[in-house]
């Protein structure tokens, strides 16, 4: 079964090809979709029987490398396409072909009769592609040749609707945003090459490689540069602070892209892309606390201004900025399996969150187009009590809302608190892993509220849309419904593979099962991490209760907040609104986050734009070339009367000029 | 062949007399039979030499310049029955539209 991995990704290939060369002449839905979502369902069974091969191996042969064909032979480099399967990269393919076939199903029903249907389905297949070469590869030039791909069909989706300038200019920002970070990748990836080749004589890019020769790398210095570079793009692709900007405006695609693309997949390669690269991460203490810091700051901020957003996708949108801070905390205190924990389950539940919002979206569009209204369809002020129209999205969305927060029993609360103790417990970065924990916990806090403040203002309550519309609204069809059932379901017991010791201890000694699963792929960054940890990193089992506790009470103050403000009493968030105007603007507006960047970034960047275009261009440039002309022009003004049209002439200078060359040979 | 130079001054002759014709003359016709009459003023030095120098290049080039000649004479008069078509009038100053 391992040496079929190549398949995987060529039947997203493979769909997209035809989608794309021949879905405008096939016309017909059901076959578009079809071959889209059998293509990415193949992918999964393949993957499938990876999955089971290698639960069959014992835990120290799960390493399988496979050369499709040679790339890139060129003096020292040697470049391969080439796949690497391990623990790791299994988990990656599974999340990406189980949670995609999913969404493509749930397109088809989605993306009825929208124009481009094929278009759709064939950016889906080269977006599932390119996701799979970035999580497969075996090393960073093939992992980045899926970085790119993924950003190019971020920029495709978004801008679906392209003929919305808001669409537009969107995926423009995603792209030019990813670009920055993407830089950085490149350049991490030059140092390392060149560390290792003129230092060692090893010329690679090639992740065991590295791996085996990671012992020669040093403790901070050029990896803190390489790994600062690698972090760079990480911030592009998983929308961290500063670069996390594109990832809202990202909801003007449709939401399915939404779901698939900036919440379970592409959105994690960052988080992926530190986990394969542990063993060098791990060596530069200094970039582990950045990341660290980086993703608990992002992890709070972006939580703060998911709690003013109206747009139902918006909230999620930060949401999933806030998660993907968590996982970097997690990433950067070292619990790499936490991270790759809550990059799984993120992945189930966010997914069912965003694919629940895009079927109320779907339905209050449905119900606002046959009354007549222009409200705006993805305004949560606009919805209320769907729960009794919407019966199986209410649950599912209720479930996934329940796990996001971390209640108990729930996938989320699995991974979360898993990363909350690890930044608590983890002696990486001395006092700071306090603070960590109280800023994750705090964003912990936000979670629940601002995701129960979604539910309550979109499933309770009194409708807000007129009667005439409230009639129409109606559940999803199947083919919506059934992927929202499985991610639900998902989001409830997902989370049982990696139960924390403490309570498998407690129920009769279920171990961990997630934790042993990637433990050989972390073991030599962990053994590199005891190198400079903290001594003393002992806690008794009573104080990991307490915060287990702790961070469940958080959650339950959160929706208890929620509650109170948009249940029982709906009118304390307007007086709230107005005790504290300018606290509720600047959240409102994100913290003027754009307008920041505008005034900073953009606006510079025109300026001087426009005086390379107005001043060097036009004077400089322009000037030389029409110079040149000008003096041509000029010289030839003069000589060109000699040209008379008079055949005469011609001849009498004629027989002048063999005069005078006859004459001087005559004569000199 | 004692006396080339008698063959090469006739010649010498001709050839001015065809170049002067050329220059000042205005119709084409008569342009044209000068230039032929420089072509021939060549032919006849062609000629001379080749006896004088006892070989026999000289008089094949002077077929060659014979043919060109021919040719020359059947697209030079095709272009001034043409031009004449247009304008009712030989005169090269009335050729004068390929100028600055």
């Amino acid at each position: 079964m391992f040496d079929n991995v190549w398949l995987i990704p060529l039947f997203p290939l493979i769909g997209f090809l035809i989608n794309g060369f021949f879905g405008k002449k096939i016309k017909n839905e059901a076959v578009i979709g079809g071959i889209g979502t059998l293509m990415i369902f193949l992918s999964f069974i393949v993957s499938c029987g990876i999955l089971m091969q290698m639960i069959g191996l014992p835990a120290e042969q799960r390493v399988f490398e496979k050369v499709v064909f040679p790339w890139i032979h060129s003096g020292n480099l040697k470049v391969d396409m080439a796949f690497l399967l391990d623990p790791l990269s299994c988990v990656m393919i599974m999340v990406v072909t189980g949670v995609g076939t999913l969404i493509h199903l749930y397109s088809i029903g989605y993306m009825h009769g929208e124009e481009g249907f094929y278009r759709f389905f064939a950016y889906l297949n080269l977006f599932c592609m390119s996701m799979l070469l970035l999580v497969l590869g075996n090393n960073m030039l093939v992992m980045f040749i899926g970085w790119e791909g993924v950003g190019l069909c971020s920029y495709l989706l978004i801008g679906y609707y392209f003929h919305k300038k808001s669409a537009g200019d969107a995926a423009k920002k995603a792209f030019v945003m990813n670009r920055v970070g993407d830089f950085g990748f490149l350049i991490g990836m030059f140092t390392l090459f060149w560390w290792f080749g003129s230092n060692h004589n090893i010329w690679t890019i090639n992740f065991t490689e590295i791996k085996a020769a990671s012992h020669l790398l040093p403790y901070g210095g050029v990896v803190t540069v390489a790994t600062l570079c690698f972090f760079l793009g990480a911030t592009g692709k998983s929308a961290q602070l500063p670069l996390y900007t594109w990832l809202p405006d990202a909801m003007e695609g449709p939401t399915p892209v939404s779901a698939l693309i900036h919440a379970a997949t592409m959105v994690t390669a960052g988080v992926y892309m530190i986990g394969r690269m542990s063993f060098v991460f791990i060596k530069s203490p200094e970039t582990m606390m950045v990341v660290a810091v980086i993703g608990a700051a992002t992890a709070i901020f972006a939580a703060t201004i998911g709690t003013a957003q109206n747009d139902i996708k918006r909230v999620l949108a930060y949401s999933t900025v806030s998660q993907l801070g968590f996982m970097f905390l997690a990433m950067g205190v070292g619990a790499f399996t936490a991270g790759i924990f809550h990059l799984m389950t993120h992945a189930f539940f966010k997914a069912c969150l965003f694919l629940g919002s895009g079927s109320v979206i779907h339905s209050m569009h449905h119900a606002l187009h046959h009354a007549h209204s222009h409200d705006d369809a993805q305004d949560m002020r606009n919805m209320g009590g769907l729960k009794s129209a919407m019966p199986i999205t209410f649950i599912t969305f209720l479930v996934s809302t329940i796990a996001i927060a971390g209640i108990p029993g729930f996938s989320g609360f699995f991974s979360k608190d898993e990363i909350l103790w690890q930044a608590f417990s983890n002696p990486f970065h001395g006092q700071l892993n306090m603070v960590l924990w109280g800023v994750g916990a705090i964003a912990a806090c936000f979670t629940a509220f601002y995701m129960f403040r979604l539910v309550f203002m979109t499933f309770f309550g009194e409708c807000r849309i007129t009667p005439k519309a409230k009639g129409h609204l109606h559940e999803s069809p199947l083919v919506i419904t059934i992927p929202l059932m499985v991610l639900g379901l998902l989001a409830v017991v997902g989370g049982y593979i990696g139960l924390p010791k403490l309570i498998g201890d407690m129920l009769g000694g279920i171990p961990n099962y997630f934790e042993h699963w990637l433990e050989p792929v972390f073991a030599q960054a962990h053994e590199y991490s005891t190198q400079y940890a903290h001594a003393g990193g002992h806690h008794s089992h009573s104080l990991e209760w307490g915060l287990m506790g702790l961070s469940v009470v958080i959650a339950l103050i959160g929706i208890t907040i929620a509650f109170t403000l948009y249940i029982k009493n709906t009118e304390l968030p307007g007086k709230f609104t107005a005790t504290f105007p300018a606290l509720h603007r600047a959240v409102y507006n994100k913290w003027y986050m754009d307008e920041l960047y505008d005034f900073a970034i953009v606006n510079p960047c025109k300026a001087l734009g426009r005086f390379l275009w107005k001043g060097f261009d036009v004077v400089v440039i322009d000037g030389i070339v029409n110079g040149v002309a000008n003096v041509v022009l000029g010289f030839s003004g003069i000589f060109r009367f000699i040209q008379s049209g008079l055949i005469g002439n011609y001849a009498w200078s004629m027989a002048f000029g063999v005069v005078v060359i006859l004459g001087y040979y005559v004569f000199k | 062949m004692e006396n080339l130079n008698s063959y090469l001054i006739v010649s010498a002759i001709l050839f001015s007399i065809g170049t002067i014709g050329v220059l000042t003359r205005k119709n084409a016709i008569v342009m044209f039979m000068c230039i032929e009459l420089m072509l021939n003023a060549v032919n006849l030095t062609f000629v001379a030499f080749s006896r004088y120098l006892g070989n026999l290049d000289g008089q094949v080039f002077v077929f060659f310049v014979m043919t060109v000649a021919a040719a020359e004479a059947a697209v030079g008069l095709a272009l001034m029955i043409a031009f004449y078509n247009n304008r009712e009038s030989i005169d090269v100053d009335d050729v004068n539209l390929m100028k600055w």
